[in-house]
């Protein structure tokens, strides 16, 4: 009979690997799924994972990747902070359109004014757009116990419709023919993120960067990173050691809020050009599984968002290049979190065969 | 720049050297949903599959369905040119922007953009006059309704989709003054949930005729479950609930544009247009109109299409006011495609419609 077995303490080695197997099951048992599709199995998974970083036009991709992946990094690295401490912020997303909104919204006043000046301000009102909206869930939390699980979720719906009603009303392109959505960032150097366009590199990317490294010395090297896992892996210890847990909630959705806004912001003034109905588009939920794909360790969410970025590119690219349906290459990409997820079980427990009288 | 010139130069070789392989010309498809939606994406993709019919292996298409408009469809976009397509369909909206910004770097490559406003020397721009099917289809529920209430579904609130509501509403207040319409603004052009959503809310509220600005099939089954609530097929015949509660249909037929764009390419004579066409060019037709409509409403339903389809009559003929009062087009005066008031950028609903239009 197998039985599990919990370790006493999760394995290191596992929990540096299982990741890897994953990926390689998943590339198994994805190559399976293309073949019963009439494709050919090596080229479908070269297509998703070479081509675009080693591939023809990788000169392209490669930037696209990062595009893709900024905005996870810096939502999941703000969300890694609170899911450490038992701090359950699920509504990034709406904190994303709300840092979208409030950062657009104070760079569009300035329009057609170019000055340097601007955009440092429209960084600021980004970051507290989102703050702001993270730190309703937290005061309610402090101040009447609500669940911050259904506050921060139930406040993504509000933002959507804000947006909608910003991108028909309050923000829409004055010469925009009466079809919703803002003035288009591109046309307004002042207020844009891009570095470079041309190479594909904006602000966020290095936002994203900065946010790694400050987490990771944070965690690791500051005594609030300490009480922040202190309150996850022992609540209990963590309130005798004085750990001020109102202080603790306000931070974690706080930071967690103005990162996410960050990320919307840096999105619809680069990538995504304009506030518009749809310019929400699911990074704030992704950003969830991109943090415990990470572990919630820095680095790890670092890797984990461009191995997203990268199933998302190169699924396209698939799509396009070998007629894969779409639903073929979220069910790959549902494939590679189930497994790593699973084998994660692994790090834990461990497997062991038991004869039926011993048990 | 450095990138734009060398996507460019990689575009123009990867173009020589196809044309230099065969004389295949490659066509790319950019659908907003997915190929089976039953709908808008369904009507396009059938259009892809004439031009494959058509030129058989003087042609090579190819297409990515459930592109996100945004900074995603860019990527979608440039990748299909890099690829080496001669042509490409964006076909929803959202997509206009990206549309400009891919086909600026690569001035070689014909871009055809649906349903927006932004033309350039390599991008056409594409749509169908929907609001003739929808005089056919006011005109049918008019006369059906017996509760003298019609449920609108509605995407959002872009010019098209206002000029769809406002013919609909006219025509069925010419054969019916009592009848009202409710209109629900889904946000979205495609989610069976929230469609039949809006279709139970719409039938609870009394309507017992709904139309639909979306794309799924959700509002046919809904009407199907209540029993007493004819719908209307949108963008696709949706035949498989016909006869009831699915009495008539507005189908987009691209297949012919699709067909002559892509022999223009291979001519050799393809210019950048902007093409409306409706009824009279078979851009737009009406499904079937099926038994459980009267014969008599038939045969004026079919006599409208008609005098819509030779141009003896226009959907939008005055005596009309807006909806404040105010005079809109007088006596026998017809709406005119483009200008103030005009029917491109059209965002006021007709007197006499209680709704409002969100802002």
């Amino acid at each position: 009979m197998i039985a599990l077995e919990k370790r006493p303490t999760p394995s290191r080695a596992l929990s540096l690997s299982t990741p890897i197997i994953a990926v390689i099951i998943t590339m198994i048992m994805g190559g399976l799924l293309f073949s019963v599709l009439g494709k050919n199995p090596i080229e479908a998974i070269r297509t998703i994972f070479w081509d675009p970083v080693f591939g023809e036009f990788a000169f392209y991709y490669r930037p696209q990747l990062l595009v893709k992946a900024a905005p996870l990094v810096l939502i999941a690295i703000g969300l890694s902070l609170g899911f450490k401490a038992g701090i359950w912020n699920i509504g990034a997303e709406g904190q994303y359109i709300m840092g979208a909104i409030c950062g657009a919204a104070v760079g569009l006043a300035f329009y057609p004014t170019e000055s340097r000046l601007i955009f440092p301000l429209m960084i600021v009102a980004g970051a507290l757009g989102g703050w702001a909206w993270g730190m309703i869930p937290a005061l309610l939390k402090v101040r009447f116990g609500t669940n911050e699980i259904l506050v921060s979720l139930m406040l993504v719906y509000v933002a959507d419709q804000l947006l909608a009603s910003m991108s028909l009303g309050l923000l829409r392109n004055p010469e925009g023919m009466g079809f919703p959505g803002s003035r288009n960032f591109s046309d307004f150097a002042a207020g844009s993120s891009w570095i470079n366009e041309a190479a594909g590199l904006h602000w966020g990317m290095a936002f994203a960067f900065i946010a790694v490294i400050f987490s990771y010395i944070l965690l690791n090297r500051h005594i609030l990173g300490f009480n922040i896992r202190l309150t996850g892996e022992a609540p209990r210890a963590a309130r005798f050691a004085g750990v001020n847990p109102t202080r603790l909630i306000l931070f974690c959705l706080g930071t967690s809020g103005a990162l996410a806004g960050l990320a919307g912001f840096f999105e619809v003034t680069g990538p995504s050009g304009q506030i518009n109905i749809d310019f929400a588009s699911g990074y704030g939920f992704t950003a969830i599984i991109v943090a415990f794909l990470g572990r919630l360790h820095p680095v790890g969410i670092l890797l984990a968002a461009l191995l997203m970025a990268l199933t998302y590119v190169g699924g396209d690219l698939a799509q396009g290049n070998l007629g894969l349906p779409s639903a073929a290459i979220q069910v790959f990409q549902g494939m590679l979190l189930f497994f790593l997820l699973a084998l994660d079980l692994l790090t834990n427990y461990r497997v062991v065969l038991k004869t039926k009288g011993a048990a | 720049m450095k990138l734009t010139k060398l996507l460019t130069s990689a575009a123009v070789a990867l173009g020589l050297a196809t044309t230099a392989m065969a004389d295949t010309t490659k066509v790319g498809f950019v659908y907003v949903g997915p190929v089976g939606d039953g709908g808008w994406t369904y009507e396009h993709d059938k259009g892809r599959q004439a031009v494959e019919a058509k030129f058989g292996d003087k042609v090579e298409t190819t297409f990515v369905e459930s592109v996100p408009e945004g900074a995603d469809a860019e990527r979608v976009i440039t990748q299909m040119a890099l690829q080496g397509a001669d042509l490409i369909f964006t076909t929803s909206f959202g997509y206009m922007d990206p549309t400009i910004n891919v086909a600026k770097k690569f001035p070689k490559v014909k871009f055809e953009h649906a349903t927006g406003y932004k033309q350039a020397d390599n991008v056409s721009v594409y749509s169908a006059r929907f609001y003739e099917g929808r005089a056919v289809q006011g005109h049918i529920a008019g006369h059906m309704s017996k509760t003298n209430k019609v449920g609108y579904i509605a995407s959002f609130p872009i010019p098209e989709v206002i000029r769809g509501i406002n013919s609909a509403y006219i025509h069925a207040k010419k054969v019916n003054p009592d009848i009202e319409f409710s209109v629900i603004w889904a946000y979205t052009w495609f989610d069976p949930a929230k469609e039949a959503d809006a279709a139970k809310a719409l039938i609870e509220q009394g309507a017992d005729v709904i139309l639909q600005h979306t794309d799924s099939t959700a509002p046919q089954a809904a009407a199907q479950a209540a029993g007493n609530v004819i719908t209307f097929g949108q963008a696709s015949d949706m035949g498989e609930y016909a006869p009831f509660p699915r009495v008539s249909s507005i189908i987009d037929d691209w297949a012919p544009y699709y067909v002559a764009r892509t022999q223009a390419v291979m001519d050799g004579t393809w210019e950048s247009v902007s093409t409306w066409d409706g009824i009279g060019a078979g851009m737009v037709g009406i499904g079937e109109i099926s038994d459980a409509v009267p014969a008599d409403v038939k045969a004026s339903a079919l006599a409208l299409k008609e005098s819509l389809a030779d141009g003896s009559y226009h959907a939008f003929t005055g005596p009309l006011n807006k909806q404040d009062g105010s005079a809109w087009l007088a006596e026998g005066e017809t709406a005119a495609d483009y200008g103030d008031n005009g029917l491109a950028g059209l965002n006021f609903y007709v007197e006499g419609i209680t709704a409002e239009i969100p802002n």
